[in-house]
């Protein structure tokens, strides 16, 4: 009896915030999308009382909106590419930071695992807001850049306010999220694994690819999935540096709310982003399944 | 030629010497163990000789070609690491094919060598399994099977049974000393188990501070121990402070305070009037409550002072003339009777001239 109490105890709290704040919210997120916008924003009411007497004021217009128009699909899948890219790019520069990191002598470890969580300690819009700068017309790098382009007779290009300011702003913002996990894994490798590799035949390069790479996925997939799915909803990073051909799936959920004032519109996008985040990393943790079904 | 040669190999951390200027050759074929305390600079050896660390100064040789320049992944040489190191992602068999797939070697033959190789540590039917699944001493098969598989010329085991428990060891050390016999590869094995040392070696370097301090035979590194801490590492043996008196060609007459004249061998060299230790082993002195004095024994009266019951033998503290304790032991071969003398009891003790070596400071 008392046992049951504790383990109420312990499991009740979490699953009081689980409910208030994620199944609740959720609910009411899935039954907006079916209901129909207020006359002056905001929702209808669920039920009407009219000439057809009481009845549910439900419809799948939103859904409807969404499928018939492709522009919005294909800002879902320009979102979709812009995340890949992201989480491809955040990989490939993570890895050898986290490699090093987890290379280097212990006392300094904390001091480099420090230093890749120090920007957090500043607001996150005034670090984009930084990025502004740097992507400026006037800054160091566009002048050089162009300074250098026009050496070959290339028109001078603008960064800021394209793709590519979104693109590398995020890539930016994500890289701790992609290095805290991968670090955390390499950390943990045995480097008797690496000994013995070595003393068995193996270079330097087929102990990378054969010991440590395998050993660091279930790293990977972490990092890619916190990566990952956190890009498909932003929405201040393209605001900021996108312009208008750098907005996001994000971008329009904020709008239909705030601008728009079309409540059930931004539900339903909501809605169909959530899922198509979660089809993705669910097929995509079943191939990883695949691949590291036995990390022991 | 010896297949390995170590000349004057010195490493130091900082101007601590963890090995200082050992020197010695190893045969083809050979069982050989580096026996010493922890910490004495046996795993920096073999770190050496596998190439994961150079000395700062000194060669290794091997096949009579200086090694210092060839990393550890070209060096003809594998280590069975004392935590096995196999790879965790890897099946069985994937472990043992690994260093085959390094050399590139065909699909075909790969496959066959690791069945073979398998089959040679009685894990043929564990091959899908993964290292995690196995139990410790499997595990330690797995790591010698991949070690050996590609045939290495010199194979390095650091401590390789610590962690097994001990009926598993004894198997598992009858099992490589077949195991070398059939693949009839060099073995340098290293242990801080004297009695491993003694059961598995052709030879045995007893090392101490990073220097060796007896290289030899299993029965005359236990026999004819050279210095003192040879004699007090290897065994138990009775160490007693003695001084020479007469020195004659095979004998030596030594004075102990307390106990008076004792014969002894003598180990050779011009030793009259130098002091040292007379070396004694327990099993070598017999013990009853009345000894006839045969030619060449010396005996003396004493009585029990403690004794230790330890199921096959009794290990029996003796104190004879003023204050000398000497360790006898007694096997208990009849049943029933687990001691045949209490403390308190008078006992005589001896031993033959030639079972008590001096060793000298
Ligand atoms: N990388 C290192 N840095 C500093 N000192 C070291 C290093 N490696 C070994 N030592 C020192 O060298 C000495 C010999 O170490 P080694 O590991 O060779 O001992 P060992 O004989 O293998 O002992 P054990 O039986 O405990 O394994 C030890 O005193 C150890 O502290
Ligand atoms: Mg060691």
């Amino acid at each position: 009896m008392t046992r049951n109490i504790g383990k109420w105890l312990i499991s009740g709290p979490p699953v009081f915030y689980l409910a208030v704040f994620f199944v609740i919210p959720t609910f009411i997120m899935v039954l907006a999308s079916f209901r129909h916008a207020g006359e002056f924003g905001g929702l209808a009411p669920i039920f009407l009382h009219d000439v057809r007497g009481a009845h549910l004021n439900l419809t799948l217009e939103s859904y409807r909106e969404y499928f018939s128009d492709f522009i919005y699909s294909r800002l879902f899948i320009k979102t979709l590419i812009y995340a890949l890219v992201t989480t491809f790019f955040c990989l490939v520069t993570a890895y050898p930071l986290a490699l090093l990191i987890a290379g280097s002598e212990k006392r300094h470890r904390d001091l480099l695992v420090l230093l890749v969580i120090l920007p957090f300690w500043s607001n996150f819009l005034i670090r984009i807001y930084a990025w502004m700068i740097i992507l400026g017309p006037q800054s160091a790098l566009s002048v050089g850049l162009n300074g250098f382009l026009g050496m070959f007779g290339i028109e001078p290009v603008g960064l800021l306010f394209t793709p590519f300011a979104v693109v590398l702003c995020l890539i930016y913002v994500q890289l701790p999220f992609m290095v805290l996990p991968l670090y955390a894994n390499l950390e943990k490798h045995d480097p008797a694994l690496l000994d013995a590799a070595q003393d068995l035949g193996a270079n330097s390069w087929q102990r990378f690819w054969r010991i440590t790479f395998p050993l660091s996925l279930p790293g990977v997939y972490a990092g890619i999935a916190l990566v990952f799915i956190p890009v498909l909803g932003i929405f201040a990073v393209p605001d900021i540096l996108g312009g208008t051909g750098g907005i996001m799936i994000g971008n329009l959920i904020k709008q239909e709310f705030l601008e728009a004032r079309d409540w059930p519109f931004g539900s339903a996008l909501s809605i169909i982003l959530t899922l198509g985040a979660l089809c993705i990393v669910g097929v995509a943790a079943m191939v990883a399944g695949r691949t590291v079904k036995n990390d022991a | 030629m010896a297949l390995l040669e170590l000349r004057n190999i010195v490493r130091s951390f900082g101007d601590f010497a963890a090995v200082d200027g050992v020197s010695m050759m190893i045969e083809s074929g050979e069982f050989f163990t580096l026996l010493g305390p922890s910490g004495c600079g046996k795993t920096t050896l073999l770190r050496m000789i596998a190439g994961f660390d150079a000395p700062q100064s000194g060669e290794i040789l091997l096949d009579g070609k200086d090694l210092v320049a060839t990393p550890p992944e070209k060096r003809p040489i594998h280590t069975v690491f004392q935590s096995y190191a196999l790879f965790p992602h890897m099946t069985v068999a994937q472990n043992i094919a690994f260093p085959l797939r390094m050399r590139k070697i065909g699909k075909a033959e790969i496959n066959e060598r690791v069945k073979e190789a398998l089959d040679d540590v009685r894990l043929s039917d564990r091959g899908g399994r993964f290292p995690g699944e196995l139990s410790g001493g499997q595990r330690q098969r797995v790591a010698l099977a991949r070690a050996l598989v590609s045939r290495p010329r010199l194979l390095l085991l650091d401590e390789p049974l610590a962690a097994l428990d001990m009926k598993l060891r004894e198997q598992m050390q009858l099992e490589l000393i077949n195991l070398q016999k059939e693949v009839g590869i060099t073995f340098i094995y290293v242990t801080h188990d004297q009695t491993e040392a003694l059961a598995l070696s052709h030879r045995i370097a007893v090392m101490n501070g990073g220097k060796v301090e007896q290289l030899d035979e299993p029965s005359k590194i236990y026999d004819c121990p050279r210095n003192r801490f040879v004699a007090d590492f290897i065994g138990t043996c009775n160490l007693i402070e003695a001084k020479v008196t007469v020195a004659g060609e095979e004998k030596m007459v030594l004075e102990i305070d307390g106990l008076g004249e004792v014969t002894a061998r003598n180990p050779g060299g011009e030793l009259t009037g130098s002091k040292g230790v007379l070396a004694l082993r327990p099993e070598k002195i017999k013990i009853g409550q009345q000894i006839a004095l045969e030619s060449g024994e010396n005996r003396f009266r004493g009585k029990v002072h403690d004794f230790l019951y330890m199921g096959d033998v009794t290990v029996y503290i003796v104190e004879v003339g003023e204050g000398v304790h000497i360790e006898a032991l007694l096997p208990n071969s009849a049943a029933g009777r687990p001691r045949i003398f209490a403390a308190g009891d008078p006992v005589e003790i001896s031993w033959r001239y030639d079972a008590g070596v001096f060793l000298n400071d």
